[in-house]
């Protein structure tokens, strides 16, 4: 890949984290990798391989240790409105409305008090939350708060959409529910969205190519082009395309997993989050 | 389906089940049986000439008392005095220990700082001070106001270090992500999510805040509710004792249910109501 094609680009990323007692960790080791404009990317890997902290470097919350993302060929330095993300946790604002909570970024920025009106309305609408405008966080369901954020997240118009396993908390039915929605919303806006996830199936439905890690110190083990046809419906899970891929990327993991449990000495210790 | 109507035992099984809610009417009728249990106690105890007035005075006493300490003016005068030290002593701790405390909670040089002094200071009881205090400036108001300041300053700021460590790193991340600086992050997340957590510990701090006041007034004093019930019991006025301790009570009572209201009042958000 070029990186001139490129929406957002990783190079040569180290992070090693420096442990309380001495000694240091290598969470993420010479990762490189690039999401092209409207792509939908996932990563997918064993449980602390680092991906969480991936997505937070582009994100601009933690610094790298070393090496470098560009996005739209420019250094990231720090967190910025570019770059919106959908945390696994609940994280809509409680002392504001659905409304205020969607419209957050906008005020930030000074948009009118009309055209800030028109965006919420537009975003509720496309997670099919219209009317909620008044609600408190508190009197919406798990689900229903999380397409508020993803909203919320929306609304400030990103060049890019991080999501940290924005799923993760939720009930199976809901979680599949939730996927549903994103594919239907990521057919009408073909947003740019690097995704961060460990269920394979909500991968696959969703990207157009995922990056699978290796497990700790996180690399980029394999790409899998994801060449399902667009647009999708969710009734394309169960087609044999489907399957041999779900077949493969679990295969990848797999194989990950057990390096791990091969390797695992008695003292290993810390955590870098799933 | 039809049903009988469930014995009294049974209806006295379905009130006791562990964490289960009650009905309304159970609910007062229990308030209602506490108050006239200890009211009938009370009656029955002075009435029936059981206890001499001079430990319990009867309930038509004390009404008396009331109404003379009323007449004459007193009472409004001590309780005018007792509530503008405690609110001035509060509101000085407040208007300092809010800030400092979510700063103390959120920049950990901050913490370093003030952790250490705080922590000492905490432990030292304020009634412990009261001889220096009346040393330093003397058995006026400003020494009461200082008692009070000093013993919910340092107790506050501890409270609301805590809950602004609390705050979920995540929602400061969301609005990074969202495009606020670091003062749209204090100003805009970390103040608003620590409101719930505040109003609570405004309202207990408030609790111990009166009683260092009737603290310092018994101590010394010429003026309140605690130099009141003092100088009642120099003169065996046990009467006059119970109006200034129901005083008190009442005045505690008034004071924590404001809070409550405006906690929902003003934070009609909030995860607590």
């Amino acid at each position: 890949m070029v990186a001139e094609d490129l929406k957002l680009v990783i190079r040569g990323l180290d992070v090693v984290f420096t442990r309380r007692r001495g000694g240091t960790v290598t969470a993420v080791e010479n990762l490189n990798l690039g999401v092209r404009d409207e792509e939908f990317v996932s990563i997918v890997g064993p449980s602390g391989c680092g991906k969480s902290t991936l997505l937070r470097i582009v994100a601009g919350l933690i610094r790298p240790t070393s090496g470098e993302v560009l996005l739209d060929n420019r250094p990231v330095e720090g967190p910025g409105a570019d770059r919106g993300m959908v945390f696994q946790s609940y994280t809509l604002f409680p002392w504001l409305t659905v409304q205020g909570n969607v419209e957050f970024g906008l005020r930030l920025r000074g948009t009118p008090a009309e055209e800030r009106q028109e965006i919420v309305r537009r975003y509720l609408d496309l997670v099919g939350l219209r009317g909620t405008e008044p609600a408190y966080p508190k009197e919406l369901s798990g689900g229903m708060q999380q397409r508020v954020a993803i909203a919320r997240a929306m609304a400030n118009e990103p060049a890019i959409l991080l999501m940290d396993e924005p799923f993760g908390a939720l009930d199976a039915q809901t979680r599949s529910v939730m996927q549903e929605l994103l594919l239907r919303v990521w057919e009408q806006t073909h947003k740019t969205v690097l995704f961060v996830t460990h269920d394979i199936d909500e991968a696959i439905l969703l990207s157009d190519r995922i990056y699978v890690m290796t497990s700790r110190p996180g690399r980029i083990k394999t790409e899998v082009a994801v060449t399902l046809p667009r647009p999708r419906e969710v009734s394309v899970m169960d087609t044999p395309e489907f399957i041999a891929l779900r077949q493969r990327v679990h295969g990848l993991i797999r194989e990950e997993t057990l390096r791990v449990l091969d390797q695992e000495r008695p003292a290993v210790g810390g955590s870098a989050g799933g | 389906m039809k049903r009988d109507r469930p014995g009294l035992l049974a209806r006295v099984g379905e009130i006791l089940r562990p964490h289960e809610p009650i009905s309304r009417g159970a609910y007062l009728a229990g308030v209602g049986a506490s108050a006239a249990g200890i009211f009938s106690l009370w009656a029955i105890l002075t009435y029936g000439g059981f206890v001499t007035p001079l430990f319990l005075p009867s309930p038509s006493d004390i009404v008396r008392a009331a109404a003379a300490l009323i007449a004459d003016g007193s009472l409004a005068e001590h309780t005018g005095a007792s509530v503008s030290v405690i609110v001035t002593g509060w509101v000085l701790a407040v208007l300092l220990a809010v800030p400092l405390g979510i700063l103390m909670g959120t920049l950990k040089f901050v913490e370093a700082l003030l952790e250490p002094v705080v922590n000492f200071v905490r432990y030292l009881p304020v009634s412990a001070m009261i001889p220096l205090l009346i040393l330093y400036i003397g058995i006026g108001t400003p020494q009461k106001v200082a008692v009070i300041f000093i013993g919910t300053f340092f107790q506050l700021i501890l409270l609301i270090a805590d809950v602004s460590a609390g705050v979920p790193k995540d929602l400061l991340d969301s609005a990074y992500t969202l495009g606020a600086s670091r003062a749209d992050v204090f100003g805009r997340v970390l103040l608003p999510a620590t409101l719930p957590g505040v109003m609570d510990n405004l309202r207990i701090t408030m609790g111990w805040a009166w009683t260092y006041l009737i603290v310092a007034e018994l101590v010394a004093a010429n003026r309140g509710l605690g130099y009141m019930i003092l100088d009642a019991s120099r003169g065996l006025f046990t009467d006059r004792i119970f109006v200034g301790l129901f005083t008190i009570g009442l005045l505690g009572f008034v004071f924590d249910s404001t809070f409550k209201r405006l906690h929902k009042l003003l934070l009609p958000w909030s995860p607590k109501i």
